[in-house]
């Protein structure tokens, strides 16, 4: 009764590979929502200490940074190996943080405006001199919440 | 019965979405942004008097020096950064009541009722010659302390964490082990 068939030159069907977009999709989607764009260029060499009592940085968009740190290599020529400050593409002075602070808080709503946040990517060398310089830049434009970028600490 | 449709090729559907997917990944970061979260005082007024009669006593004050060498100065006596957590405690806490430790006064704290709370405060000042580094490793430690001791309050009462209270509970806390650490202006403290 059983109906076995005998073929013996049966070809093998071709894998279907219509899941393997669903499957690259799915990454594509993962990191789609877990990274955020690279939005500037660092032109300086920044390595933050480490540090334990880390708190995250909840909301990106309310966050403005301010790298300081050694000019990398290529840039060392025309700015030398001083600590230097980089606002957005730019090396920047002191006097011009106010203005960076106030054009970043013209891009957001006004009742935001309260709870943004400053990030100080500072490299673990620099001297306090020009951190202090920072922070007294951003008290004058009461640009008062700041965050101190760090490193989490390997428990010894 | 209906004509089947032809199935259609769909693996370079793959390489599109390859394409993206390096896209994104070339493009995009992945660190998590975290750090020190601390607040500025505002400036002040310029026309502000500083009231003579309302100096802080020298005995609630904590006071940490940073040298342009990253040598620490606590109350006047050279400390390394590891022995800070064990100094801060012993000030914020100030257990038998020492007469050089700080005040304490009595408050009116929610769920804890009247009760003896801390007057310290601790005053950080840096040269400007200091290293970052080094600073927020003091920083750190200051605040690893007092978090520690805001556990250990917390632990007691409710048998949890600080940071898994509720918002009324953690003011609460925040009000008996405050964490006041102020930063004076940085001057030349001996030592290039």
């Amino acid at each position: 009764m059983g109906k076995f068939r005998k073929d013996g030159k049966k070809e093998t069907p071709p894998i279907s590979t219509s899941a393997l977009p669903d499957i690259v999709f799915m990454l594509l989607f993962f990191f789609m929502v877990t990274t955020s764009m690279r939005e500037t260029d660092l032109k300086v060499k920044v390595r933050v200490p480490q540090a334990t009592e880390l708190a995250k940085l909840e909301k990106k968009s309310l966050v403005s940074y301010i790298n300081v740190g050694e000019p990398l290599p290529q840039f060392q020529k025309s700015f030398g190996t001083e600590p230097r400050i980089q606002l957005n593409d730019t090396f920047a002075t002191t006097s011009e943080i106010a203005e960076y602070i106030t054009s970043e808080r013209a891009q957001r709503d006004e009742a935001e405006v309260p709870y943004m946040i400053t990030s100080l990517k500072v490299d673990e060398n620099t001297k306090m001199g020009i951190v202090t310089d920072i922070k007294q830049a951003l008290r004058r434009v009461s640009a008062l919440n700041i965050n101190y970028s760090a490193r989490k600490k390997v428990q010894r | 019965m209906p004509k089947k449709l032809p199935e259609y090729n769909a693996s370079s559907l793959a390489d599109i979405a390859f394409m993206l997917l390096i896209f994104f990944l070339v493009t995009t970061t992945m660190d998590v942004d975290s750090g020190l979260r601390r607040k500025l005082p505002p400036m002040p007024p310029k026309d502000m008097q500083i009231d003579p009669n309302n100096k802080i006593k020298d005995r609630n004050i904590f006071e940490v020096l940073v040298n342009s060498k990253d040598q620490l100065l606590v109350e006047g006596e050279l400390m390394r950064v590891e022995d800070l957590y064990e100094a801060t405690q012993e000030f914020m806490l100030n257990d038998a009541n020492a007469s050089h430790l700080p005040e304490k006064k009595m408050m009116d704290v929610p769920f804890f009722g009247e009760t003896l709370v801390t007057k310290g405060v601790i005053s950080l000042r840096n040269d400007i010659g200091t290293t970052y580094g080094t600073y927020i490793a003091v920083q750190n430690e200051l605040v690893r302390a007092i978090n520690d001791l805001r556990d250990d309050i917390s632990k007691r009462k409710w048998n949890k964490k600080y940071e898994d209270l509720n918002t009324d509970q953690q003011k609460a806390i925040r009000k008996l082990m405050p964490q006041k650490i102020s930063e004076a202006e940085p001057k030349k403290v001996g030592g290039n």
